[in-house]
Formats: structure tokens, sequence, C-alpha cells
């Protein structure tokens, strides 16, 4: 084990902030300043942080593109749509395959799309020229060959500055197939300052083109949708297996391991249960509105939290028969899960860890830490907005810049025929009076540690400095931080793609998380670091052979 | 079955590519930068793009890849990114300190017309350039070329760098072409062994395959530095490796600096191996030192000893057209035959050299390059006429477990295995390994099918 006395010397947060400020232009530094955030107890409030803002030209950041938010993130893990990015040939190939997202395509005849990578791959003339066109025969060509349900489009940068109407040739295909539906995300890489605007040009064209498409009512009981869960390494598996032990039906997961037909159905579910707040809650207000379906914030990141979940859904049904058998379930997978924690503890207890991910695994991630008894000293969001640090009560003051004002919101209203309300109003009243919280997520920052830094889209130097100064046991990012991270002698684990691991969600996956966190930060490999003989140099004799 | 949908029949496909063999020129740039010493890559239009190559590349080398981005929000896109550029600039040299930036540009940047020549002259005026440092640029227009097309141009743009000073420095310039970082360092030992002082450029040793020892240098020790950049000038020659990835910068050095150019393949295989050791003795005037001459013996020794599993086996390729070309040629060479050859980048002369090189074969030979030259059209004609042998990057895994056909990974990018960091394929040692991964393949797929009767200890 390298030696970690120096934590001793750990420098205040209020000197590190300063210590990483200075080095930056003053322009820079000001802005720097309002996204790093030292978490104090201040009165009745939670301190206030800058979130949702432009990336700052030639800071090396860890954001991506509104394509790789809606291509990638929210689309990319339905297996039966033919997903056809239209402009020039890159984008298409970097979101192949790269993200670690499952699917179970093993019915038969099942249609499975994610292995292929369809692209218009644009070239000089198309720009030129207009892609139009090209995109219209590349539609074609993809409904010969493959007949699927469903064809997304994806525009990319260049497409927006020509103007392909990629709508207009989309609805115009839908009509001319017949049987195939056609739809388009205008999610060009500029839009917005992050992934974030592309989930939510993703989610919008969700609701609207696939949401509602099937009435016929799923077999079940219990029936909730899971929103914001992406079956990062099987997580989604996992979260099924559970609730089906449990006996609550899933009708759709927005979008891990999700099929066409499960966002057609999605408007049929009883609850929606939101594990990732900031890629998808608008789309559970929109549920609510549109068909009366009451959400609630979960959790499925830690034994305890996955517990906890699984009781508030439990008791929104309110039926004996669901919440005895969550109760019975939870103490069946509980102990064995809680005993494992209880074998690794002592190995991981008192370390520290410092996580910048995503735009709700900051969050739900330190509770797994906490199981294992070690400490969150700093975290922070890739591309989250305000009410995911501080809770959705400062939505109402939220101030929308230009960059957010582009990305449409979808005026949603009650359907006319299938507006439902799942619960009266007193019913709901009463859940509520019982504790049973509806639209409520309090954000990161009132779980932290006073004294933990929390910093709104890091960069690789702020996290070269922070891990210096702080020396954590463990550095969670992704994968553009890993190695960088790695090479400062600190373990560093992906928690976009959990690097070859998972499920992390969940009973079996809170083991797997155990077990993967005290292999890294107890790992001999740090040790190996500097040869005998630059540990000791001097030559204090002469060999002798023998 | 994971490519469940493909259909072994053939129809022409005019817009549509599927499963690409290529991908887009900034990430080429982006990786020749990198062999720069000291130098931040830079990807001029919004942090996509950025973000998707520094991933990509990082998979591949499981190494940090650091680079800056003009993060173009939808202002930029209207109004040009020259300020977003400007402002990079500042910032990168004021915070991460890199003696060179490298700028290249993306499908937006390029779409919205924005000059860099103007910008970054500008950016030196307005003192965001500190003196002693450098930026350099290439366009990269996605929507032109491929990958290898984005490596070209920014070597192009290294070669931009020399100067003529008046007297030749004795050196010879070797544009080693889109390889691995261990290639790289093979190359230098070569030529160190011949005893040829060579300027190689660009030079990924050392960066991309960096050791882990508690300390992260942002800028490794390693790549080709501006000094030697501005000495290539000087050179007595350049040999290029490669017609696509590396003749450009040789051709302007030959106009612009007077210094004489060869185009070779990269040294993959014997015979290409033999043309590289016989340039490089023939341009330094010196003779080709026993060691090598040794290391040639070795190859061959390894190729007779194994012929009889190299014989007539059929493979079938995926990668870049200076990579194919030469491997295309040792193949042949040992009396295998490569009958399904794509490659995604375009450009005529690539499907003439494989002609060319395959044209004694007694078989057909499908081979194709560029935009609809892809992985699916690959796997249709892999459908119709099943091979022995996959090799290519690791996208072909799909194909290898479909069709249980095994693979040998080599190209870009491999995100599923390690050991392109570290050992080369180029020279007569690269060679030896590239016939030990083929030849481990076909064992291994041997000793898995034989019957118990005809499973043996000694191969
Ligand atoms: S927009 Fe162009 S440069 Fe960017 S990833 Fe796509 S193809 Fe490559
Ligand atoms: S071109 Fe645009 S859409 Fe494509 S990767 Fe780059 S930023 Fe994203």
């Amino acid at each position: 084990m390298p030696a970690k006395n120096s934590k001793l010397a750990r420098p205040t947060p209020a000197r590190l902030k300063e210590e990483i400020l200075k080095k930056y232009p003053p322009k820079v530094a000001r802005k720097r300043a309002k996204q790093i955030l030292i978490n104090e107890a201040l009165e009745n409030d939670t301190p206030e942080i800058t979130a949702n803002v432009r990336t700052i030209p030639g800071i090396i950041t860890m954001r991506g593109c509104t394509y790789a938010g809606c291509k990638g993130v929210i689309m990319g893990p339905t297996r039966d749509i033919v997903n056809i990015t239209h402009g020039p040939i890159g984008c298409g190939f970097y979101s192949w395959l790269t993200r670690r997202n499952q699917t179970d395509a093993s019915a038969p005849d099942a249609h499975n799309y994610m292995t292929y990578c369809f692209s218009t791959d644009m070239q000089d003339k198309d720009i030129i020229f207009g892609g139009e066109k090209k995109l219209e025969q590349a539609i074609q060509e993809a409904y010969d060959l493959f007949h699927p349900k469903g064809i997304a489009i994806f525009a990319t940068c260049p497409v927006g500055l020509i103007g392909d109407d990629i709508h207009a040739v989309a609805a115009k295909m839908k009509r001319k197939l017949g049987d195939c539906n056609v739809f388009a995300f205008s999610c060009e890489g500029y839009k917005g300052v992050s992934q974030s605007a592309g989930h939510h040009i993703a989610n919008n064209q969700v609701f609207r083109h696939l949401v509602g498409q099937n009435d016929e009512p799923k077999p079940g009981e219990y029936k909730i949708s899971l929103l914001g869960e992406y079956n990062i390494g099987g997580d989604g598996f996992e979260i099924d297996r559970i609730l089906k032990k449990c006996g609550i039906t899933n009708i759709a997961t927005f979008s891990g391991n999700s099929s066409y037909d499960q966002f057609a159905s999605a408007h049929t579910a009883d609850l929606n249960a939101v594990m990732c707040h900031r890629s998808i809650n608008y789309v559970a207000d929109m549920l609510e509105i549109k068909f009366g379906i009451p959400w609630v914030k979960v959790n499925f990141i830690g034994a305890e939290a996955t517990s906890k979940s699984l009781r508030k859904i439990a008791q929104y049904f309110g039926e004996r028969k669901l919440i005895d058998r969550v109760e019975e379930v939870i103490a069946e997978e509980l102990p064995p899960v809680k005993a494992v924690a209880e074998e690794v503890r002592p190995r991981t207890e008192g370390k520290t860890a410092m996580l910048f991910v995503g735009g709700s695994r900051a969050h739900h991630y330190q509770e797994l830490f906490k199981e294992l008894g070690m400490q969150t000293i700093s975290a922070g969001y890739e591309f989250a907005h305000r009410d995911d640090y501080e809770g959705r009560h400062v939505l109402p003051n939220l101030q929308v810049d230009a960059d957010s004002r582009n990305i449409e919101e979808i005026e949603v209203h009650p359907d006319e025929s299938r507006h439902n309300p799942r619960k009266s109003e007193a019913e709901m009243t009463e859940l509520t009076e019982a504790g049973l919280k509806f639209k409520e997520y309090d954000g990161m920052i009132p779980d932290m540690n006073p004294g933990a830094m929390v910093i709104d889209d890091l960069n690789q130097y702020e996290a070269e400095k922070m891990v210096e100064m702080l020396k954590p046991d463990i550095f969670c990012a992704g994968i553009k931080e890993k190695f960088s991270i790695q090479k400062l002698g600190i373990p560093m684990k992906q928690l976009h793609s959990y690097d070859s691991g998972g499920p992390y969600a969940g009973f079996r996956g809170a083991v797997n998380f155990y077990h993967e966190i005290d292999r890294l930060v107890n790992s001999r490999v740090w040790g190996y670091m500097k040869a005998p003989w630059q540990e000791n140099p001097e030559l204090s004799a002469t060999y002798v052979w023998e | 079955m994971l490519l469940r949908h493909t259909p072994k029949e053939i129809n022409e496909r005019r817009a549509l590519t599927i499963n690409p063999a290529k991908t887009c020129q900034p990430i080429g740039a982006m990786y020749a930068a990198l062999g720069v010493h000291g130098c931040l890559p830079h990807s001029h239009g919004s942090q996509g793009c950025c973000a998707y190559h520094r991933s990509a590349l990082t998979r591949h080398y499981k190494e940090p890849i650091s680079a800056g981005t003009s993060s173009f929000t939808e202002g930029a896109s209207v109004f040009g990114g020259q300020a977003n550029l400007l402002q990079a600039i500042d910032n990168m040299f004021t915070v991460y300190e890199p003696e060179v930036v490298a700028v290249h540009t993306t499908c937006l940047s390029e779409t919205i017309g924005d000059d860099l020549p103007q910008i970054i002259d500008k950016a030196g005026k307005d003192g965001k350039i500190p003196a002693g440092k450098h930026v350099i640029y290439a366009n990269t227009p996605s929507y032109v070329g491929s990958h290898v097309t984005g490596f070209s141009n920014m070597v192009k743009g290294m070669a931009r760098m020399a100067e003529s000073g008046g007297h030749k420095n004795g050196k010879v310039n070797v544009i080693p072409g889109w390889v691995e970082p261990a290639d790289m360092e093979e190359i230098k030992r070569l030529a160190g062994l011949i005893g040829v002082g060579i300027i190689l450029f660009p030079d990924t040793s050392g960066i991309l395959n960096g050791p882990l020892s508690g300390e992260f240098k942002m800028f490794p020790e390693g790549g080709v530095t501006i000094e030697q950049l501005k000495s290539a000038g000087d050179s007595i020659g350049t040999l290029a490796l490669g017609e696509w990835c590396s003749a450009d910068a040789a051709r302007y050095l030959d106009t612009n600096n007077k210094v004489p150019c060869r185009v070779l393949d990269i040294p993959i295989g014997l015979k290409a191996t033999d043309r590289f050791v016989d340039a490089l003795r023939i341009i330094a005037g010196v003779s080709v030192p026993e060691e090598v001459t040794h290391e040639r013996g070795q190859l061959v020794d390894m190729i007779s000893d194994m012929h009889q599993y190299f014989y007539h086996k059929t493979v079938a390729l995926a990668g870049d057209p200076d990579q194919l070309i030469a491997l295309t040629e040792f193949l042949v060479s040992i009396d295998m035959w490569p009958i399904h050859i794509v490659s995604g980048t375009p450009g005529k002369a690539f499907v003439g050299r494989i002609k060319e090189l395959t044209a004694d074969l007694p078989c057909q030979v499908n081979v194709k390059s560029d935009r609809n030259a892809d992985m699916f059209l690959l796997h249709q004609w892999i459908k119709q006429q099943p091979v022995d042998l996959l090799i290519g990057n690791s996208y072909l895994k799909y194909i290898s477990r479909d069709e249980d056909i095994p693979l040998v990974r080599w190209g870009f990018p491999i995100l599923d295995r390690v050991g392109h960091q570290y050992f080369p394929t180029v020279g007569y040692k690269g060679g030896l390994r590239l016939l030990e991964k083929i030849l481990t393949a076909i064992l291994d797929r041997k000793d898995r099918d034989d019957t118990e009767q005809a499973f043996e200890l000694v191969m």
C-alpha cells in the first residue's frame, strides 16, 4: 500500500479552491468559482451552485455532445429500432457499441440492431447540395433490408447548418412505407451545453412518436415503468429480477433493455419510478399530465436504497399482499448482501472516494460507498442542472439561458380519452401525509458531508489537482479520465460504463460493487510503481555472489 | 446471432453505410499530433467530436489522451468559431503549458468555413501564443476521405514547420504512417542498427505506451520535437511509408524544401521490410549490418517452418489502405489467400494495388475501397464464400463469433485486447509477431476442431 499519511496534511476546502483557481486566466477563474462549491451549513438553505452552463473552450472537459446524449444514451439501448445517423461517418462510428448497455434479444425472431452502425456517411457534395435525397434513399435501403418497426434519424452538427429538413423526410418516408414508424431527432452536437440537451431532445420525440401507440392492456399486477435506467452492465436485468420477484410488473424501462413495444405501452403503467432524475424527470411530468400517472424518485443503487425504493412502490399501491411480498423479498435478499458488506468493510472503512459522473450516479453511488464505510469527499456532475444538486425546490427560480432556451419543451395537456388519474386527490394527499413523496428529489448536496467539495463540470486539470491534494482512495469518472488518474497511482472506477463489471444495481449488484471496490482500493498493483533501486538508490555495499 | 439481420444476398446500397470500415478525419489528426513532443491536440468544433476521439483513442491505448475542444454552442455555429478558438488557445497555453497546440477542424467548423490560418495568425498577434510556443494546424473535414486522410493532413501540418537552413543535416526523414507506438520504436531501432540518423514524425512511442510510475505527465518524454521538425527541411531525403498516410507530407517537403522523397509501403512483412532496409542503406550509403540480416533470416525461418499451416488458407481483411497493401503482400508471400478485402477509405489506387498483388492467386479476390466498402458487405462476401481467418479491428469479432471464424486483431481500433501498444508488427521482428498471432489463431482453432483421433501434441 502506498503511504497515505499525507492525508493528515489535507488542505482546507477553501485553500484548495483558491489553489485550483489561481492557475486560470481571470475570466475563467470567475466562472469556475461559481461551479466549485464547498458544502457549508447555511441557515435552512442549500448552498447554490452554477450548473448546466457553457463549457469553457480549451478547458479539457469530460462532457460530450447533444448527439451523444440523444443517440448514444437514450436511444442506444433500444434494440429493435434502426438508428440512422445522418451526417459524416464519425459520429455514428463512435457511438457504435461503445456503451455497455446490455439487451436481451434472445426471443425467437427478436430484432436486434444494436450491433449495427447505420450512417448516411455524408460526403462533400451532400454538404454542398444538401443531404435530404440521400437520407430518403438510406431510409428506403434500411427498410428494404430489415423491415423494422421503427427507423430513427439522428442529425449531427453539419446537418443543422446546411438546413436538411430531417423531420419532413421522416414524415414523408413514414407515409410512403406505411408499416414503419419513421421519426427524427434534431440533436446536432452544438445544441445546449452538454449531453443533457440530447436526453431532452430524445425523450421529447419518444414521448411524441412512441409513447401511447398501443392501448392494449398488458397482463400483470402493480404496473410501473422505470424511467432513467439504461442497463449498463446489466443493471436493468437485476432490477427486473427483483421487481418480478416482488410481483411488480415493469411495463417499460426508459430505455435499458427496451424495445419499441415497451415505449408504445408505457402510458398503461400506474406508477413511474424515476431513477436518473436528470435525464428524464420531464418525461415523468409529461406522463403525469397527459395520462395521470404519478411519479416517485427511486434509487436502486445500494442495498438499503433498493429496499427503500421497493417499499415506496409497495406503499403507493397500498395493498397488503404487495407490502408483505416486498418485505419477504427484502428479508431474503438483504442479509446475504449485508454479510458481504460486513466481510469487506474492515478493508474499506474510513477510505475516501471522489465521484464525477453523469447526472445522477455521482449522487446514487455515494450510497454504496457509505455501505462500505467510505466517505465521499468530493463529487459533481458532468451535465446535471441545479435541481440535481440542490433539489427540485429550485426549479421555479432556475434561470434559462440562451443555450437551453433552444431546447424544445413540449407542452402537454391531459389526453381527452386516456387521461386517468391513478389515484384520487384524496388518496394522493393521504399517501403524501403518510410520507410518500411524489415528484420530489432533494438532490446531491443535502446528502453530502459538510466541507465536501461539490464541483460541476470538473475538468482534467482540476481532477489532477484534487487527486494530488486530497489523495482519495478511489476516483470515479469516465473513460477519458481513467488513465490520467491511474497514472497518479490512484485506482479509478468508471461509473458510466463500469469498466468491465456490473451489474451494480439492486442486491446482487451491491455485492458485485463491494467486491469491486475491495479489489480496487486494496489491490497490490499500486505498490509496484517504484523499482527497488528507486526506493533504495544508494549503493551501500558491493554485491556478494552467493 | 449478433449480426442476425445481415443477409447473404447482396443488394447494392447507394446511400446507407452499415458497419463502416473507417471513421472520420479528426481522430487521425489527433493521433498524429500526439506524436509531437509537448503537443496538445485541439479539436475546433463542438465538444462531442473531441470527446468521441479521446474516448476511442483511450480505449485503444489504455492511456490518457488529452485534447482541447472549442466547445461550440449554437451561437458559435452561426457566427463562426473565431472567438472560441482564440479563447481556447489562450486557456490551453495558460493552464496546460504545452509546447505546441495542434488544431484540427471538424465537420462543423468546416461547414461554417472557419479560416484556421487567419485565426491562428490573429492569436499570435493578440499575444495569445507565448514566445517560443507553436500552433500547427490541419483542415480535417470528415465528409472527405477518412481517419487516414486526417492523419495525413496533420502530418503535412508538421511538415509545414520545416525550415531550410542552407546546409544538410545528414539525416533521413522517415514518415512512418499510421502505425502503433511500438512500430515507431521498431523503425527507430532498425534505423539505429543500420546506422542511419533519422527524423521520425510523428512519433508516438513513449507517449501512448507509457509506464505507470505514480506520476501523470500530460506531456511525456517522446515525440518529434519542433527543433527536429524545423530541421527536417535540411534532411538528405524523406522516406514516406504509405501512400495514404505519409506521401503528402513527403511531397510537400520535396516541393517546398527540396528534400527528395521516396514513397514506400509500410514495412510490414518480409518484402516490404526488405525494401525499407534497402532504401535506408542506399540513401545513407552504408552497408546493412549482420544483425539485421540475421533478423531477416529468422523471419524466413519461421515462414518455412510453419508453411504447411499457412498454405492456401483464405483470409478476409478490413482496415486501412497502407496497412492492407503491405499485409496483403505479406500474406500472399507466405501462400495465404486474402480473398475478401475492404477499406472504407476512398482511393482508386488501392484496388489497383491489391489486384496487382493478388493477380497470381488462382481464386477470385473481392476488393473494394470507398464509402460503401463496409463490414456489412465484407460479412456478406464471407457468407457467400467463407474464409479460414479474419484480420482486422475489434469490430470484426461480431462476424467472427457469428460465422465461427478465428480473428487476428490488427489495425484500429482494438478495444478488447492489449499488446498492440508494446509489440511491433513492422520490421522482421514485427513479422515474427504477426505470424505468431496468425499461427496461434489457426492452430488454436485446429486444436479445438480436431477429432480425438487426429488431435496431436506436436504441431
Ligand atoms: S461531426 Fe464530423 S468530425 Fe465530428 S465526430 Fe462526426 S464525423 Fe467526426
Ligand atoms: S459532430 Fe456534432 S454531433 Fe457529431 S460528435 Fe461532434 S459534436 Fe457530436
